[in-house]
């Protein structure tokens, strides 16, 4: 406490009435301010502009006035507020770790292990061997190429600290289902990371013993921000030119060659086929012949319930992030799920399905809402093998709206 | 949500739209009226006139007109993987004096946004500290608060235009920032609270979301300014800005100001986590990064006219406007240019001149027509005055991703419709 006594010395005293700290604040912000401390206060005018023909003045001349604050006081001894924090509070909340091991719990893997949970409970995001689908991160490869035009940026390639992997993986991953891997499993994910980026062999084993014998190779290519000794200097200018400054401009780079910009019809595929964009190839022609099955789907959702559906969209937020639903919706880390009930197992064309779904496919079994309902309730027991890595829904509330929802949503 | 930009240069039609957008009444006027024939809508009784408006108790919590449906957030989808963990922008250019309403802040995730009840939410004090303690929202509404208004800018607000002038909006390029009043307690009551050890160098703060978002911070900045912050532009923080408690970190990037704030760790050295090594660290030409690169550098630009915001007027008196800020203290001056550099000229600072927050400027002139390039530059009250692209890309290369602040160009064509460009 002694130490900040001292530091706060000031500030308390402060509050005996200095101004601790001075605004200067245009008029429009102060309501009111007493007389005597308008007067006391320092009244600069706004600068000056050159754009002033008498014929249309800009807005008059403001007078900014100085607000004052007083910093919020310190209390000698504290202010008694708050409670002791229990041990098992602390524990459970403070499992962050250090490069230099400092917060590791008891525990091991290794990188077979690691490959077993990683390809079940990571590679619908980051691929099998740490290679990324689609724009989630890459974790494996690019060594060497940091100082090429497009680097890599990795686990191996570019992160300084291995204690990173743990932490990160333990505090946020599965993205989804964070916190919900062991201790063992995490140390068993680390370690095949290590073996995809070609750091450790196969027969790795981490623990919290061995952590500390492990560097990633990029650890000394960081350096402590060096802005103000580099380019303060540079770019402090107190003469810069306002002038005749050049003799020419030239135009040297568009946005709109690019064409990326939300709005554009193309900004979901930069620089490409903006003509199959435009028109929708699905013309409103073919619909009589589904007609029966339309009225049965019409049947079906006219009579849903509107709260149910409601509160299914809000637990679809949880699946939001792997599966896509509705007009136009496309295969993501998961399937699309138009029409899921009454859908064959496993038949979304070009998504690549894990064997057991295939296998249901190939046996011609159909989603039925029994059926969606036991997989959503634990899907890694229901369909052994799955690559979804989502944990199941445990209300079974949640369930029936869900299921709600995407019958409401599907076209 | 239907401003369109269309096609690879502005439109005649994208001008339309625009201008219908911002302010269709005026313009369904110009259309109503006969040449020279008096305006029905003065001269004629208008139902707004005669009949009755809306009671007090219709809309017990306000929201703007549905003429400024408009003016929203947005995203760019192919920036990220998918929605959850992504960004939306700040509309700018259509925005003015220096406060950002609470529902236009824009929104940086990393594991989503949630609505957490204050009452089931703690803030832990724990590590190299006197007393570990525990402390309940009422507990928190106990210690003296103080009020600051502070820019909050993402590390890669404008990292999208590193290689080259790329998206054609304000909102996209320079949309990763907002500036609010905050109500919150100093943090360095709290730490005297649990009494900092001698040894107690750093913090760790964590959110309490399912990213559980940490940052390590050093102790001399949480005892200078570090606000825990529980109000935004006096109502309760929205819950896509931490509610019911955020970390406040004036100046320094906005990654730092944790949300759902629910631990503050004190230790003896950095924790190196994912936000500040994997990302969040600048990687220069030569394949080496720095790494706690907190401070935002000063920034400028012109919000209006830009790519979204066109003149729609034809030649004659127009206001040019936008916004400067600096994480290092005040803008005491903006320059402006509308010939591309050759002539500069000093903007007229408007409102508040506030430390690290958003200071406006205002640049009158009477156009003639023809094309401009525009560009602004902050000076700041250190003496920083923000530099070009190139002149960044000289000291760090293309591949930083965080810490844009180089100069933004503006071309505006004979027509008033405006592209982002780079210049020689």
């Amino acid at each position: 406490m002694s130490k900040f006594l001292k530091i706060f010395a000031p500030a308390a005293s402060g509050t005996a009435g200095v101004l601790a700290l001075a605004y200067v604040m245009a008029d429009q912000f102060v309501v009111d301010v007493p007389a005597p401390i308008r007067e006391a206060i320092a009244v600069a005018p706004a600068v000056a502009q050159e754009v002033a023909p008498a014929a249309a003045e800009p807005a008059a001349a403001e007078a900014p006035v100085v607000l004052a604050e007083a910093a919020a006081p310190a209390q000698e001894g504290g202010y008694g507020l708050g409670r002791a924090a229990l041990p098992e509070e602390v524990a459970a909340w403070n499992t962050d770790i250090r490069p230099d091991g400092q917060g590791l719990p008891v525990g091991s893997g290794d990188v077979y292990t690691g490959e077993e949970v990683f390809v079940e409970r990571c590679s619908m995001c980051h691929g099998e061997f740490g290679e990324a689908v689609g724009r989630w991160p890459v974790l494996a490869g690019g060594h060497g190429s940091l100082s090429d035009k497009d680097p890599v940026k990795t686990i191996g390639s570019y992160w300084p600290y291995l204690s990173t992997v743990y932490d990160y993986v333990q505090r946020a991953m599965p993205f989804g289902d964070a916190q919900s891997l062991t201790a063992d499993e995490t140390y068993a994910i680390t370690a095949y990371l290590l073996y995809v980026n070609d750091q450790v062999g196969d027969d790795f084993v981490l623990s919290n013993e061995t952590f500390a014998d492990v560097k990633l190779p990029n650890e000394a290519n960081f350096y402590m921000d060096d802005r103000a000794e580099v380019e303060m200097p540079v770019f402090v200018r107190p003469d810069i030119c306002m002038e005749n400054c050049k003799d020419t401009v030239e135009i040297t780079m568009h946005a709109s060659n690019l064409d990326v910009t939300p709005g554009d019809t193309t900004d979901n595929e930069p620089a490409a086929e903006p003509a199959a964009a435009e028109a929708p190839a699905a013309e409103p022609a073919a619909e009589p012949a589904a007609e029966p099955a339309a009225e049965a789907v019409a049947a079906e959702e006219a009579a849903l319930d509107p709260a149910l559906v409601e509160a299914g969209a809000g637990v679809f937020r949880k699946c939001a992030s792997c599966h896509k639903v509705g007009e136009g919706a496309r295969n993501a880390t998961g399937p699309q799920l138009n029409g899921i009930i009454g859908r064959a197992i496993g038949s979304v064309e070009g998504f690549n399905y894990s064997g057991p779904f295939k296998s249901l496919h190939d046996a011609g079994e159909v989603w039925t809402t029994a059926r969606l309902t036991s997989f959503l309730a634990n899907p890694r027991s229901d369909i052994f093998g799955t690559r979804m890595s989502f944990a199941g829904l445990r209300d079974a509330g949640d369930i029936d709206a869900v299921i709600a929802y995407l019958q409401s949503v599907s076209q | 949500m239907d401003t369109k930009f269309k096609g690879t240069k502005p439109s005649r039609r994208t001008f339309l739209t625009g201008a219908l957008a911002a302010g269709g009444a005026a313009v369904g006027a110009t259309y109503a009226r006969a040449q020279g024939a008096p305006d029905p809508l003065i001269t004629e009784v208008q139902p707004w006139r005669s009949q009755l408006g809306w009671g007090v108790n219709e809309r017990p919590y306000g929201v703007p007109s549905v003429h400024e449906a408009h003016v929203v957030r947005r995203d760019v989808s192919w920036l990220t993987a998918e929605p959850i963990s992504s960004i939306n922008f700040t509309p700018l250019h259509e925005l003015d004096g220096i406060i950002t309403p609470n529902g236009l802040c824009f929104e940086r995730h990393h594991g989503g946004a949630v609505d957490l009840d204050p009452a089931n939410h703690r803030l832990m004090i724990n590590g190299l500290v006197d007393k570990e303690l525990v402390f309940t929202m009422q507990d928190l509404m106990r210690f003296p608060r103080e009020n600051h208004v502070y820019f909050l800018e993402c590390a890669a607000n404008s990292g999208m235009e590193w290689a080259g002038s790329q998206l054609n909006g304000v909102q996209y390029t320079h949309g990763m920032i907002h500036n609010v009043m905050y109500t919150g307690i100093p943090l360095r009551l709290l730490l005297a609270e649990a009494g900092v050890q001698a040894n107690g160098k750093w913090l760790l703060a964590e959110g309490a979301d399912a990213s559980g978002m940490t940052r390590s911070i050093p102790m001399e900045k949480a005892l200078d300014d570090c606000l825990v912050a529980f109000k935004m532009n006096g109502e309760a923080l929205r819950p896509e800005q931490g509610y019911p408690l955020r970390l406040v970190v004036p100046g320094w990037e906005g990654n730092m100001w944790i949300k759902w704030l629910r631990r503050i760790e004190v230790g003896d050295e950095p924790w190196h986590h994912r936000e500040e090594t994997s990302k969040y660290t600048d990687l220069l030409a030569n394949g080496q990064a720095r790494r706690f690169t907190w401070e935002m550098d000063a920034k400028s630009v012109i919000t209006n006219p830009s790519p979204q915001a066109p003149l729609t007027h034809g030649k004659g008196w127009t206001v040019l406007t936008g916004v400067a800020w600096s994480g290092r203290g005040t803008i005491p001056r903006v320059d402006v240019t509308i010939d591309g550099g050759k002539n500069w000229h000093q903007a007229r600072m408007s409102g508040p001149s506030l430390t690290k927050s958003m200071h406006r400027f205002y640049f009158e002139f009477d156009w003639d027509g023809s094309p401009l390039m525009l560009q602004s530059r902050a000076h700041d009250s250190t003496g920083y005055v923000q530099p070009t692209k190139n002149e960044l890309r000289a000291i760090r290369g293309e591949n930083s991703i965080y810490h844009n602040n180089g100069i933004q160009t503006w071309y505006v064509n004979e027509h008033g419709e405006a592209e982002n460009v780079e210049i020689s």
